[in-house]
């Protein structure tokens, strides 16, 4: 690459723009919080990673077709998957800036998403009630572990969802507030899809093996 | 710059020379497959050694001759690029490694310590009459149990070996992992609970060599040793007549209390031990009332 | 008692240990005159205001130099004692250390190094140099970066406190199950090792996500990826692998952490629990952290070696594909930490080849430095020093790194002394020794004075000097078939070789004085070693267009870059420094929230150690509470007056004119 440079090229070589534009605050948000998702679904990877191996290891206790009530799995699977749809409404009426429907719809998801966690803490509080707590059998703990994981996502996806309803509410929906929407529907809808790795993978495969 | 030149070539080119005149039992082991892994180590070692020298003199011949003062020395500031000469950056590495990477391969299959061995010396396939020797191994916290299930002894901090006869040994652990190491005998392997590992071998010379664990597993650990007494099928028979003839069992009971923590145990030996006695420390049920693994696993195939 | 303190009594703290007394004295000692001498030249609001609070990643860089170096001394203690009791602990005496405390000892010594000397010191220094190579005026999460580096010293205070509070772990740096379960450790020292870790891994994942941020959406116009210089490249690759393997790590303490509390199975021996998987994920993480630490400090040898041999980089290109081509590699290869625990040949062979294959492009790098000195004018001042004792050092340690990666080989130097100075001889040889030439180099920048020659070479000498000879009767050791973690021999022929290893230690640790006494000369003759151009060097990458310190702002406009040696290439087409028309900078405003957040994750992990539940309680309630309270200020940037902006570069015209450059 050496170089011989003309005059003209010289002279019309800028070292730095004199016009410069202030840069708009946050412009590296979204692409930081896709990269902290990937990294979050290594820490399913590994917890799927578990399951997979431990999954047949039930030291003589409860299989999975002993301790998995697959219909109340559906209705908890519907209530995660409704609850995306109503985020998507949500996201469209903050387009559209409209607070107070965006509102509504942001706090019909967190009824869904409070849904589903209501009935997988029931759902765990029976398995545990029944002698199948994640302390009986290295396939349970990877249980307890890859669910109450997702469920602890969705609750503290839950808390942000409040917190955000607040400050929509507050705020309106301005730049710093929109952005802050489209991380959570990031979130969101991630956790949905992770949902259903895990209703395939750990319901239905372990309970038709 | 000459300093650092003086001191690794003090240290580095007689390394090898210098530590096999010491004791260095893993570059001069008695054992047929210690030997040969040896033989791989050095091996390797010289191939490297290949680009390793010519990239350790180029550096110090281009550090003086390129250094500032040197105002003979070509100087081409904008000289960065040399297509031929990226080829042979990357293919001489690469070349070397394809050859490490074949002798990798082969030397990894022959040497796979689950392999039961082919030959007891260079050129010595193992003979037709001799008798392989079985071994399991448990290590516990901290000392090791040897079982003899052919002759239903068992030793603790103590193995004694027929010379020139193959050697098998299936290796478990009570509580952690530990790794069994019997340098003139072959690499070592870990010993980890509720799972087996395997390791062959065989020792060619008689005498007492030193096996320890090389895994670190907790407050007794350095006083993890045994010897290894390499006998003549003589003296192998003889070990084996006095162990039976001290008359102590090794019950559960005996078992339960050796496997509790306890550092630099002496060497011991039993007359008697069951020969469930390995399977049941393999799969978590020496305590009375407890559901074997293995039995566990097939209950569950039947459901 | 129990509900108000947990398992934390008076038993916990070792008085009857006289070390650790003495320790404990000396430190509080220490600590009491240290905070005296601050509330005495009132620094406590100036440094809270300008520096514990700022988000400014030129101060968050240094801050991370300064634990690390701190934690250095601790890790070297710790390093110190270990060569002190292997070499007086033959012929039937034990030493001065029993078990309980030997045990400890290498743990910590492992885990500091690791985590709060290295960790810290390569992301300082990432922190540093990156926004500036690239030409932007923070990272893209100024106070997330403030953040991770509070999380970071969380951590590595949790460390420190085990020391005095209690008991560090005593499993060896990864914590081995079933070792570290409760069953075979039931004491403090696994939780407080699992705690630390996680507080500062999440600093770790944080500051690697904020840095592949900055990276990838914040470089100056013209700035290609194949125009970023080298460092920022090792850097971007290092950060991939930081956001790629710290999540393993999180998730697998996660799980030992579920088996000591909850009493899950997923690493104990019974019920169906399985230790390998536990060795299998921490290598997924173990391995890649490796190349965390040496990636960045390959871009170090890049930019001295083609700065000092005056001379652009050799192999550009293909040096950037080898990082990336490591960074890949870097995850296929973990099993070759545990071939001895009985995979089979097919799969210790795949995992041995896979890991000599990294050799070729590391090999490549090499002959790239090489044939940068070629034909090149080469300065031996302490950076290219620096680099010339690495190129010597670390070839010899990838030799023996290859050489473990056979498997047979393996199977008799595992877990040997051998292995201990292999990964030492490229610890020290390769990141320690790029870390001394990154400070020599960048110091100037950073405090606007050159390090005193004298001294760094006085500890260049020391260091390498030390390092052979506390090694090489290590790899010795390793050939006559003894193994790391050992605390007392019978062996008495051994002896010599540890008394040999000793007095390295010693030559280090006056490498680590001279290091010491290096900063304090420098300190002294500031003004003598004052560096008014802003460019000591002659350097080439765009770093040195700014003064020294660079201002807060870095860049009063943003620079566009046209050739990969971005300064190199302004200089040699008359650049002219803009003196007018500036305009106000939006910059990050300082917050105390990190600092907070920080303090209140410690506290949760300090009662989740003890089991002081209520504490574990109110702590994770005030996190949450204050983390959600902390998102309400959306006022977190200012403008830097454009009037300050000319008054600063002002300034710094003046400066140059007065230099003549």
């Amino acid at each position: 690459m050496a170089r011989t440079l003309t005059v003209s090229e010289l002279e019309t070589t800028s070292f730095y723009d004199p016009h410069e534009h202030e840069h708009a605050a946050g412009g590296s948000t979204m692409l930081g919080f896709w990269i902290y998702l990937m990294s979050d679904c290594l820490i399913f990877a590994v917890m799927f990673a578990m399951y997979g191996v431990l999954g047949t290891s039930y030291a003589g206790g409860p299989t999975p077709k002993d301790v998995f009530d697959l219909p109340l799995v559906a209705v908890n699977t519907a209530m995660l998957l409704f609850s995306s749809i109503t985020y998507g409404f949500a996201m469209l009426e903050a387009q559209r800036k409209r607070v107070s429907t965006t509102l509504l719809w942001l706090g019909i998801t967190g009824l869904f998403g409070a849904a589903f966690v209501g009935i997988e803490l029931y759902e765990f509080a029976h398995m545990i009630h029944e002698g199948a707590g994640p302390q009986r059998s290295a396939f349970l703990s990877s249980f307890f572990a890859l669910v109450g994981t997702h469920g602890l996502h969705v609750t503290c996806g839950i808390i942000w969802l409040v917190t955000l309803m607040v400050q929509v509410a507050r705020r309106g929906i301005e730049p710093a507030n929109h952005r802050r929407l489209a991380c959570l529907s990031l979130f969101w809808h991630f956790l949905d899809v992770i949902w259903i790795g895990v209703f395939t993978f750990v319901y239905l495969l372990s309970t038709l093996r | 710059m000459l300093n650092v030149r003086q001191i690794r070539n003090a240290a580095i080119f007689p390394l090898f020379t210098l530590i096999a005149g010491c004791n260095s039992v893993v570059l001069n082991p008695s054992g047929d497959v210690a030997l040969q892994q040896r033989n791989l180590l050095l091996h390797s070692t010289w191939l490297m050694l290949l680009i390793i020298v010519p990239v350790m003199a180029l550096t110090v011949l281009f550090a003086w001759r390129y250094r500032a003062s040197n105002k003979q020395a070509k100087y081409d500031p904008e000289w960065h690029h040399s297509t031929r000469l990226e080829l042979v950056i990357w293919s001489a590495p690469l070349l070397i490694i394809i050859c490490l990477g074949a002798l990798t391969w082969l030397g990894t299959h022959l040497l796979d310590p689950y392999r039961p061995i082919e030959r007891i010396a260079h050129g010595q396939p193992v003979p037709e009459e001799a008798k392989t020797l079985e071994v399991q191994v448990v290590a516990l916290d901290w000392k090791w149990l040897f079982i003899y299930p052919e002759y239903g002894i068992a030793t603790v901090n103590e193995l004694a070996v027929p010379v020139n006869h193959p050697i098998t040994m299936r290796i478990t652990a009570s509580s952690v992992m530990n790794s069994i190491y019997i340098p003139n005998l072959a690499g070592q392997v870990y010993a980890m609970p509720s799972m087996e590992t395997r390791l062959h071998g065989v020792l060619n010379k008689t005498g007492v060599s030193e096996g320890f664990s090389a895994n670190y597993s907790g407050a007794g650990f350095s006083g993890m040793r045994f010897a290894v007494h390499s006998l003549s099928d003589q003296d192998f028979n003889k070990w084996i007549e006095d162990t039976r003839a001290t008359h102590r069992a090794l019950t559960r009971e005996d078992y339960r209390q050796l496997a509790k923590p306890s550092e630099n145990e002496p060497a011991r030996r039993y007359a008697r031990v069951d020969d469930t006695l390995y399977h049941d420390i393999l799969n978590r049920c020496v305590e009375p009332g407890s559901t074997c693994m293995d039995q566990m696993m097939a209950n569950e195939h039947h459901h | 008692m129990t509900t108000l303190f947990g398992r934390l009594g008076l038993d916990a703290f070792p008085i009857h240990e006289p070390i650790l007394v003495g320790t404990f004295i000396a430190v509080a000692l220490g600590g009491v005159a240290l905070v005296g001498a601050l509330t005495y030249f009132r620094l406590w609001g100036y440094l809270w205001r300008e520096w514990f609070t700022s988000i400014d990643h030129k101060k968050i860089g240094i801050m991370y130099m300064v634990l690390g170096i701190v934690m250095l001394l601790r890790g070297f203690a710790d390093a110190i004692m270990m060569r002190l009791q292997q070499a007086m602990a033959f012929s039937g005496s034990e030493g001065y250390l029993n078990a309980h405390h030997y045990d400890q000892v290498f743990t910590a010594h492992g885990v500091i190094m690791i985590f709060f000397v290295a960790m810290p010191l390569v992301t300082g220094l990432m922190n540093y140099i990156v926004p500036l190579q690239i030409g932007a005026r923070d990272v893209a999460f100024p106070f997330l970066n403030n953040f991770s580096f509070w999380m970071t010293v969380g951590g590595a205070l949790l460390v420190m406190a085990s020391l005095f509070v209690g008991e560090f772990a005593r499993t060896g740096w990864l914590a081995y199950p079933p070792l570290s379960g409760l069953d075979f450790s039931p004491d403090v020292g696994v939780d407080y090792y699992i705690w630390a870790l996680q507080v500062a891994g999440v600093g770790t994942l944080l500051s690697g996500v904020n840095l592949l941020a900055t990276i990838i959406k914040m470089r100056a116009p013209g700035m290609s990826l194949m125009k970023m210089p080298v460092f920022t490249w090792t850097a971007l690759c290092t950060n991939v692998l930081i956001v790629a393997a710290f999540p393993v790590l999180t998730a697998v303490l996660v799980l030992l952490s579920l088996d000591r509390y909850v009493g899950t199975n997923f690493f104990t021996n019974d019920l169906g629990g399985n230790p390998m998987m536990y060795v299998n994920l921490i290598w997924i993480w173990g391995h890649p952290e490796v190349y965390i630490l040496i990636l960045p400090l390959f871009g170090v040898f890049s930019e001295v070696t083609s700065t000092f041999s005056r001379k652009r980089l050799f192999g550009y290109s293909s040096m950037v594909y080898a990082t990336v081509v490591i960074t890949i590699l870097s995850y296929i290869v973990w099993l070759h930490h545990f071939f001895t625990m009985g995979s089979g040949a097919s799969v210790n062979s795949f995992f041995g080849i896979t890991t000599m294959i990294i050799s070729i492009p590391t090999g490549a790098k090499i002959f790239n430095w090489l044939f940068t000195m070629y034909r090149g004018r080469i300065r031996f001042e302490l950076p290219m020093m620096w680099t010339v004792a690495f190129m010597l050092t670390f070839v010899i340690g990838g030799m023996t790194g290859v050489l473990l990666a056979v498997p047979p080989a393996d199977f008799v130097l595992h877990n040997s002394l051998f292995l201990v100075a292999h990964f030492h001889n490229v610890i020290i040889g390769g990141v320690l020794f790029g870390l001394f030439a990154a400070i020599n180099y960048w110091f100037p920048k950073a405090f606007g004075f050159k390090l005193d020659p004298f001294w760094g070479k006085v500890s260049f000498w020391c260091w390498v000097v030390g390092f052979w000879v506390a090694f090489m009767p290590l790899y010795v050791l390793g050939l006559m078939g003894v193994t790391r973690r050992l605390r007392y021999f019978e062996d008495p022929t051994l002896q010599i070789w540890f008394v040999v290893a000793a007095f390295g230690a010693v030559l280090i640790a006056a490498g680590i004085g001279a290091l010491l006494m290096q900063l304090y000369v420098s300190f002294r003759k500031r003004h003598e070693l004052r560096d008014t151009t802003g460019d000591p060097w002659d350097g080439r990458t765009l770093e040195w267009s700014t003064s020294s310190p660079p201002p807060v702002y870095n860049f009063a406009f943003t620079p566009i870059i046209h050739d990969g040696d971005a300064w190199w290439d302004m200089k040699q087409r008359g650049y002219e420094r803009p003196r007018t028309g500036f305009k106000p900078v939006l910059m990050p405003k300082n917050t105390g929230a990190g600092v907070i957040l920080a303090a209140l994750s410690s506290v949760l992990a300090f009662a989740l150690i003890w089991y002081i539940w209520w504490l574990a309680g109110v702590s994770l309630v005030a996190l949450i509470a204050y983390a959600i309270y902390h998102t309400f200020n959306y006022d977190r940037e200012f403008r830097i007056p454009a009037e300050q902006v000319l008054r600063a570069e002002t300034e710094r015209t003046q400066q140059l004119l007065a230099t003549g450059s």
